[in-house]
């Protein structure tokens, strides 16, 4: 049974189709990259399914129960966690309050203070930031503040996790620690689907790609059925294609 | 120090100064009150609220409706030496009494305001004193037929309490409001707030149910302002809702909690302090111009609020931003010896 399913997702803004007739799956498991060009709807379609939006139509259902009319908290305390294109970090705490707050609330059972900061330092370090405890989160680079978000979501004790262009802005090092990171959020038992531009962190660690253009799925498959697709290659890989022939 | 502190203020008004003096500490403690619960909410969460001088009135006409209930029935017909401990144990009533009305209100209204963001929510509160303000007048005028109340004993005329009573209920009240603040802070409620103050909707997608949230804690930093204007009562003797509902109970604590800084508890006292303190020496000294210069005393905090927000205010973030940068307050970094 997959783990999440969306059927007829559909988001209007006005007059226009953000997200349209959208219907996908995710299984138990896999990591699942979302494409597009900018502006195709993938942002929307992950506030779609964290609850940040509400659906024009369609319904999304999260192993088997649906989530529409649903809150963006009931949904994390569900077990859906993420991060943000735009980072969206507590500013005014150190970092180890940002995670301590996803520790406290996210989680599906209620946790004391004490028991929340243990599970908090444990992500923090299981991102490798177990030396900026008590840092203000405002002082670190933005590679490891978006580092922090994950953390912060992975103390919410997700089962699955959606990832806004974790990997944006990264330098090519940097882009191979954070596939490794992801990976081993996948081998924790944890489901991912992750937004991405940079196509290297996608082909090599995506077992599945969507892909969406002005607001419709254009095409699904694995990475080199989708690395041959014709429409894909027209709409969105275009150039890298070309540079590599 | 602490504790000695509490101790000099617990037996100040037997120092044997003139009672003007305990007057003036009195007026420390309730703007300290108005600080630090202003503090509780908006500090934390970021969202401004204007509101205080509408729960401090709501706490001044709960004691004045409840006493002018009582006042008839009771009062008038209990012997002469037993009517000042009932006076006594009716104003403890009425501060508890203040501190619910003010919370329940505060609870409705927050579930309907508190949708509202940033500059929005601020300009709301702004009117909510002006309207229960307007509301009261209306109905005294039309319904009950008065303007204005007097409270005063039976009989002789006297003010309900002596300074001195006041001054400990208020103390007691300042001292709950800290004790609060305190605690609130080492909850997951100030942790909680703290999160939607750092990024509301990052918040909400944590878990936090911000809403529900923002409407308990801003019903709880309520209490404190109704009880402190249900004690405030008894001293200023005669209430009308122009009196009641003065706007500056909703500026001045808002001053006075940036200016003392709000990252420390002591810091918004410092600042009631210190405003409270300038602004009676003005109203003494200078009668005519108070107003003159007291505005000119509050120009440095607008101007360093203005300086520090100005990019900011052109995203139109404004007010949220201007208390997450003032949190740290100009009396707080001086004594850490920042400044």
């Amino acid at each position: 049974m997959p783990i999440l399913e969306g059927q007829g997702v559909t988001k209007y803004f006005g007059g226009l189709a953000a997200v349209s007739h959208v219907d996908f799956h995710i299984d138990q498991g896999e990591i699942v990259g979302l494409i597009g060009p900018n502006g195709a709807g993938k942002t929307t379609l992950f506030n779609l399914i964290s609850a940040a939006l509400p659906l024009s139509s369609g319904e999304i259902r999260f192993k088997g129960q649906k989530l529409n009319g649903l809150k963006p908290h009931q949904v994390c305390k569900m077990g859906i966690a993420r991060t943000f294109q735009e980072i969206k970090i507590f500013g005014n705490m150190p970092v180890v309050q940002n995670v301590l707050v996803g520790a406290t609330f996210g989680t599906p059972s209620r946790m004391t203070l004490a028991d929340a900061t243990r599970e908090a330092s444990q992500a923090l370090e299981f991102v490798g930031l177990s030396a900026m405890n008590t840092a203000p989160i405002k002082d670190l680079t933005l590679v490891h503040q978006k580092r922090v978000e994950v953390a912060r979501a992975l103390a919410t004790k997700p089962e699955l996790l959606l990832l806004d262009e974790l990997m944006a802005g990264l330098n090519p090092a940097e882009v191979s620690e954070a596939m490794e990171l992801v990976r081993t959020i996948r081998d924790k038992g944890i489901t991912i689907v992750m937004v991405e531009h940079v196509m290297k962190a996608i082909m090599g660690i995506c077992r599945r790609i969507i892909v969406l253009h002005h607001g419709e799925k254009i095409a699904e498959g694995t990475c080199n059925e989708i690395a041959c697709n014709k429409t894909v290659i027209d709409v969105y890989l275009g150039e890298e294609t070309h540079a590599g022939s | 120090m602490l504790l000695l502190l509490l101790i000099f203020l617990a037996t100040f008004p037997f120092y044997g100064l003139p009672s003007y003096y305990t007057v003036l500490v009195m007026t420390f403690f309730m703007f300290g009150i108005l600080a630090v619960s202003w503090a509780m909410f908006s500090g934390a969460t970021g969202y401004m609220s204007l509101a205080p001088a509408a729960f401090f009135g709501i706490g001044i006409y709960t004691t004045t409706i409840l006493y002018s209930l009582l006042k008839v029935r009771v009062f008038s017909v209990l012997p002469v030496d037993a009517l000042q401990p009932a006076v006594n144990a009716f104003l403890i009533g009425a501060v508890v009494a203040g501190g619910l009305v003010s919370f329940v209100l505060a609870l409705l209204l927050g579930l309907v305001t508190l949708r509202l963001k940033g500059i929005y929510f601020a300009i709301f509160t702004f009117g909510l004193v002006v309207f229960i303000s307007e509301l009261i007048l209306f109905l005294e005028i039309h319904i009950t037929g008065t303007r204005g109340r007097t409270l005063i004993l039976p009989g002789t005329g006297a003010p309900l309490c002596s300074n001195t009573t006041i001054y400990y209920i208020m103390l007691g009240i300042l001292v709950a409001t800290l004790l609060a603040i305190y605690f609130i802070r080492r909850s997951k409620l100030g942790l909680a707030m703290q999160s939607i103050g750092g990024n509301e909707e990052g918040a909400e997608h944590m878990g936090v149910n911000t809403t529900r949230v923002k409407v308990i804690t801003f019903a709880i930093s309520a209490i404190f302002m109704g009880a402190a204007g249900a004690i405030m009562a008894a001293k200023l003797i005669y209430i009308d809702p122009i009196i009641a509902f003065n706007l500056n109970y909703s500026f001045l604590p808002v001053l006075m909690a940036i200016f003392g800084g709000m990252g420390q508890l002591y810091g918004p006292v410092i600042g009631a302090v210190i405003f409270a303190y300038i602004q009676r020496i003005l109203m003494t000294e200078f009668p005519k111009y108070y107003m003159l210069i007291f505005g000119n005393t509050r120009y440095p905090v607008h101007a360093r609020w203005i300086g520090r927000a100005g990019a900011k205010v052109a995203e139109s973030k404004a007010a949220i931003k201007i208390v997450e940068r003032r949190r740290s307050g100009a009396t707080c970094q001086y004594l850490k010896g920042k400044v």
